[in-house]
């Protein structure tokens, strides 16, 4: 029965790859075909105009300062939301103490991972609703509200929030963390879980503190799960177009204000619809996409590390 | 107008995987860029002018379906339903799709790719498929013909002869007609007439009343102006009438062909130094730099704010929250010394651009539709439905009863005469007037002075098309 081997694994594997070839490799390959042109986006007539978008894309003001929002986000999103997933799953899962001794969460652990993972059920539409109305520039917003009844600033002139060149980025960062911890949370635990109780057991017995056995233990057992998030929290680093768009202030997919909170994709989406110059867009996607590979593959190569059995 | 549609990234793809199913049936990416798949431009077949009669122009076939696309904005979509039962009164056989949106360029942006367009579109609103790109890729039928075509009503005119004047210039790109304007709109400053009865405050002619006004309403513990921060172009609706005002209609012109000389006009500092003693005199609803346009319009019909600026589509687009006394009225931008323009100057014209795609199936049905909309019915219909005036000559009937706001906008038209002018920039130079709004959202948050703010508009003339 050997021969007949692969063209049953063929059989299963045809429609899957055709699929993905026609639905995404072959796409990509537009997308650079694309930007050699001055396609407008509204109709299949464009003319090669060689490499000339992408000479133009390098002097582009806003779009450098575009990949440096990315960057930055690159450097604060995946840092702050594995930090903190991993205290908050780090205290559910063995961080308690009790009078009887063995491992276990604090009290009410079970409760708080419910409540942690609440945010991942929202899509990033009610997100955006949601925190605009926090982050609401008027007493009517939350944050605000509360601000203003404190006495902790004057009413006349509140915060700005998202409209503040020096704030927006941020506020926008905070809601990516508070929606991401609770994912990354439950991920940790389950990779907790499924390190040996014994080995905790002993490090308790010899007198280990919490932090030794979060440092000594518990993160190099999840190493590669952390390795893993690090990648996902990587690319949603570079894109965080939905949340940008919706909620920052400026004309066309936000980024405002005045370019402030410009990400990549908000400036490629006004390009490509708005300004008619889709060409240009895709030249954009293009370095868009050579970005987040490399990127995917340098934090393969520098968090590697030898696998732990256990 | 201006709202935040939800939108996700994902599709793009989604869009970009469309256009590749279409594309892969021609063979190679080289073909996909040489333009089309071929099987759209089949469907041109119908073209308009053949067959035609006095009573059917465009030699419309009973039969074809009509699909029709509608911005469901401020004016809502009810008045578009209408519009369909009067054609299918004519066409009966006419199977009549319908969709009311507000994700226009979402929705159509793909279908205009693949050469499978609507066959008539009211292109509106913050997601609009902008009428400059789309006629640079040559998508929009040339509406001579319609313009040529006898007015319904009275077979003895032709449809130009019965449309407001402006209507034309407003929808034309290098020479040809390609978008129907058809709402009347007025721009100004909105105000509450009962609450201004109240409070004894006299309606300023001049803007140094205005500001001294501002003050008196500020003591009284309201703000006396609120604007839809995230949405600056409603504040330019103010910065820019000041200059246009002050200036004449050469430099709107001027301003419309991105004439980077227009900037050092001194109109253009005293338009926007005027504007900014509102910000010096600290006369903003607080928050308001950072509002939506429904927040702050909210806001202001809530009593919170005494003006705001905006166009005559307000009163229907509040007409949930406005309280039954408010007695909406409206305000030309006051007049500043030395204007070129009288007081009574109104920037007013034809908006809400319907367009016929080049390579609609039924481009003969699009026509008629619009056609059918330049009727003393239709036009009507829409004032009764949408509370607003269309760009029909006399077209509305006595029998139309307006809103409070609409029919104090309509005394200002009547009032300012042949004094009304029109910014096109913001239609046909998306680029520039995007830069323009982002400079005004600094100048709004005093990040920048007037005189930055006029240096920021100069250097962004070299977006021009």
């Amino acid at each position: 029965m050997r021969h007949r081997k692969y063209p049953f694994i063929v059989g299963f594997l045809i429609v899957p790859v055709v699929l993905y070839v026609v639905l995404v490799i072959w796409p990509y390959l537009q997308t650079f075909g694309y930007s050699l042109t001055d396609w407008s986006g509204a109709s299949q007539k464009m003319n090669f105009i060689g490499l000339r978008n992408y000479a133009k894309l390098f002097g582009d003001n806003v779009f450098i300062s575009a990949v440096g929002h990315n960057l930055l986000l690159l450097l604060v999103l995946p840092v702050a939301t594995i930090l903190l997933a991993l205290f908050f799953a780090f205290m559910l899962n063995v961080g308690g103490r009790s009078g009887t001794g063995g491992v276990q969460g604090v009290r009410g652990a079970a409760f708080y991972k419910i409540i942690f993972f609440f945010p991942q059920v929202l899509s990033v539409a009610i997100l955006s609703v949601l925190f605009q109305g926090v982050y609401r520039t008027d007493q009517g917003g939350l944050l605000n509200g509360i601000l203003v009844k404190l006495g902790l600033e004057d009413a006349g002139h509140p915060w700005q929030w998202l409209a503040d060149p020096d704030l927006g980025l941020w506020c926008v960062t905070g809601v990516l963390i508070w929606s991401g911890v609770g994912f990354y949370l439950v991920l940790f635990s389950a990779a907790m879980q499924s390190v040996p109780k014994d080995i905790y057991e002993a490090a308790l017995l010899d007198g280990a503190k919490r932090a030794q056995t979060f440092f000594k233990i518990t993160l190099p057992l999840l190493w590669e799960t952390i390795q893993t998030a690090w990648v996902y929290l990587a690319i949603a680093a570079m894109d965080a177009f939905a949340l940008v768009s919706t909620m920052t202030p400026g004309a066309y997919y936000g980024g405002g204000p005045d370019h402030h909170s410009e990400i990549m994709a908000t400036y490629l989406m006004r390009n490509f619809i708005t300004f008619g110059k889709a060409g240009y867009a895709c030249a954009m996607g293009v370095v868009i996409f050579f970005i987040t590979l490399i990127l995917s593959v340098v934090s393969l190569r520098v968090t590697r590390r030898e696998k732990i059995e256990f | 107008m201006g709202s935040a549609t939800e939108y996700n990234r994902r599709d793009i793809f989604k869009r970009a995987a469309a256009v590749t199913v279409l594309a892969a049936g021609s063979g190679s990416l080289l073909a996909a860029c040489a333009g089309g798949t071929g099987s759209s431009s089949d469907n041109n077949s119908a073209a308009p002018g053949t067959g035609g009669n006095a009573a059917n122009p465009f030699g419309v076939k009973a039969g074809d379906p009509l699909d029709v696309v509608i911005f469901k904005g401020g004016y809502g979509d009810d008045y578009a339903k209408s519009f369909e039962d009067m054609y299918k009164k004519t066409y009966a056989g006419a199977n009549i799709s319908h969709l009311g949106t507000q994700d226009i360029s979402p929705k159509l942006q793909p279908r205009f790719n693949a050469g499978n367009p609507p066959d008539v579109i009211d292109d509106s609103g913050a997601q609009q498929l902008k009428i400059d790109v789309l006629a640079g890729a040559d998508q929009l039928t040339d509406l001579t013909k319609l313009l040529d075509a006898p007015y319904l009503d009275d077979p003895s005119k032709k449809i130009r002869d019965v449309l407001l004047p402006g209507t034309i210039e407003q929808g034309t790109i290098g020479g040809k007609m390609v978008s129907l304007n058809y709402v009347y709109t007025v721009f100004g400053l909105w105000y509450s007439a009962k609450l201004f009865k109240d409070k004894g405050w006299a309606v300023p002619k001049t803007w140094d009343e205005f500001i001294t006004l501002c003050g008196t309403i500020k003591a009284a513990g309201i703000a006396p102006f609120a604007h839809q921060g995230k949405y600056p172009y409603y504040a330019n609706y103010v910065i820019l009438d000041l200059i246009a005002k002050q200036g004449g209609l050469d430099l709107v012109k001027k301003i419309d062909a991105c004439d980077a000389t227009a900037w050092d006009d001194p109109a253009v500092l005293a338009g926007v130094t005027a504007f900014y003693k509102i910000m010096d005199g600290d006369f903003l609803l607080p928050g308001t730099n950072g509002m939506t346009h429904t927040e702050s319009q909210t806001a202001w019909c809530q009593g919170k704010a005494a003006f705001i600026p905006s166009g005559s589509w307000l009163e229907n687009e509040m007409i949930k929250v406005t309280p039954a006394d408010f007695d909406m009225a409206f305000l030309p931008i006051p007049s500043l010394s030395g204007d070129k323009l009288p007081a009574t100057a109104v920037r007013a014209g034809a908006g809400e651009p319907f367009i016929v795609p080049s390579k609609a199936k039924n481009q003969a049905g699009g026509l008629e539709f619009l056609r059918m909309m330049l009727t003393k019915e239709g036009s009507g219909k829409f004032a009764a439905a949408a509370n607003s005036l269309t760009v029909l000559k006399d077209g509305i009937g006595a029998d139309v009863v307006l809103k409070p706001g609409t029919k104090s906008s309509s005394v200002a038209v009547t009032a300012a005469g042949s004094n009304t002018f029109n910014f096109s920039y913001p239609d046909l130079q998306t680029a520039f007037d995007t830069e323009l709004q982002n400079a005004t959202n600094e100048l709004v948050n005093k990040r920048i002075g007037p005189k930055d703010w006029v240096a920021r508009g100069k250097a962004a003339t070299s977006k021009k098309v």
